[in-house]
């Protein structure tokens, strides 16, 4: 069983203004370092596989098909190795 | 005033809310021969347009319209868009569409990151086409907007080329038809409301054409989409004896 953490979040082109409004917010907290605020998704999926590149490639091919849309966001990812029935 | 008999299909996803909307102008005030489609049919019904109505399919989750993509019945609607069959996308219908890949671009938040319901303005960019042969380009229709995820992006290659090809059908405009900063409620690229795709037979729009067709209570200016529509689909030379429906 492996698990796979994916990062999806917009692209550098595009302006994020929900991380924008945070960031005015986190400015108002008197945060004043925090230079950049972006926003996106975390997803954990647990695949049902022992070989790790064919965890690599369902998440690969999941990024892809449904979890990101690539005109508009970018997605990285890892996965390891879990044991079996561990909760997500 | 009779209207030339097509036959319309509305697909209804769960969390579809303007599929009835859709049905009763088409069926109501146009007369036409206009059905359901649930989400789960594998097949079309034979009929001549598809309308992908607005609301929140799968309850907006991961992103507006990433799931309703994926609906059985959308296998149908892309085979029959790309066989040349008319395909409507209003509001979370236009997302479904980007989604699918049978418009360009995407929407994102709106950049006030409010959602918001209310009369806009639009102006017609280009009336040679299927859905807009009943306007006239730069004419201005007033038809309201309701979505909280109508802020149209695309990158600058792809909207050159909507330019171009005369792709962009509405812009949100003042009232004397400028298009301003001020007049753009969602931050979308050049103000752009609504587009069709290369071959003109897809057309996805944010505002809600039918939301403004029946004279009962408002404003008529959507009927011009949906007119023009009937007109595209039925034989040209009858096309002359369409008006505005006046409901007594």
């Amino acid at each position: 069983m492996y698990l796979a953490k994916i990062t999806i979040i917009l692209r550098k082109s595009i302006l994020d203004i929900q991380g924008k409004a945070v960031h005015h917010a986190l400015n108002s907290l008197h945060m004043n370092l925090v230079e950049e605020v972006r926003i996106g998704k975390f997803i954990e999926m647990k695949i049902n596989t022992g070989d790790q590149e064919e965890a690599v490639r369902i998440t690969n091919e999941a990024c892809k098909k449904l979890l990101a849309n690539p005109v508009m966001e970018d997605f990285s990812f890892t996965v390891e190795k879990i044991s079996e029935g561990f909760g997500i | 005033m009779s209207y030339p008999k097509q036959k319309f299909g509305v697909v209804v996803f769960p969390g579809s809310n303007c599929d009835h909307d859709a049905y009763y102008v088409l069926k109501s005030i146009f007369k036409q021969d206009t059905r359901f489609l649930w989400h789960k049919d594998s097949s079309l019904d034979g009929v001549d347009a598809v309308i992908l109505p607005g609301g929140f399919s799968y309850g907006d989750y991961l992103r507006c319209g990433a799931i309703a993509r994926f609906s059985p019945i959308m296998k149908e609607v892309t085979a029959f868009a790309n066989d040349g069959g008319i395909v409507i996308g209003i509001c979370n219908g236009f997302q479904v569409l980007c989604e699918a890949g049978l418009l360009p671009g995407a929407l994102l938040r709106n950049e006030c990151l409010t959602f918001i319901c209310k009369f806009v303005d639009l102006r017609v960019e280009n009336s040679e086409t299927r859905f807009t042969s009943e306007c006239k380009t730069g004419e201005v229709l007033h038809i309201p907007i309701a979505h909280g995820e109508g802020n149209y992006f695309a990158d600058d290659d792809t909207l050159e080329r909507l330019e171009k090809n005369g792709q962009i059908l509405f812009r949100y405009c003042s009232p004397d038809g400028s298009i301003t900063k001020e007049s753009n409620p969602n931050g979308s690229s050049g103000n752009i409301a609504g587009i069709m795709n290369a071959t003109g037979n897809v057309m996805g729009l944010m505002p809600h054409p039918e939301r403004a067709a029946d004279p009962l209570i408002g404003p008529i200016d959507g009927q011009k989409i949906f007119q023009s529509v009937i007109k595209s689909i039925t034989k040209y030379e009858q096309a002359n004896n369409y008006s505005i429906v006046e409901r007594s």
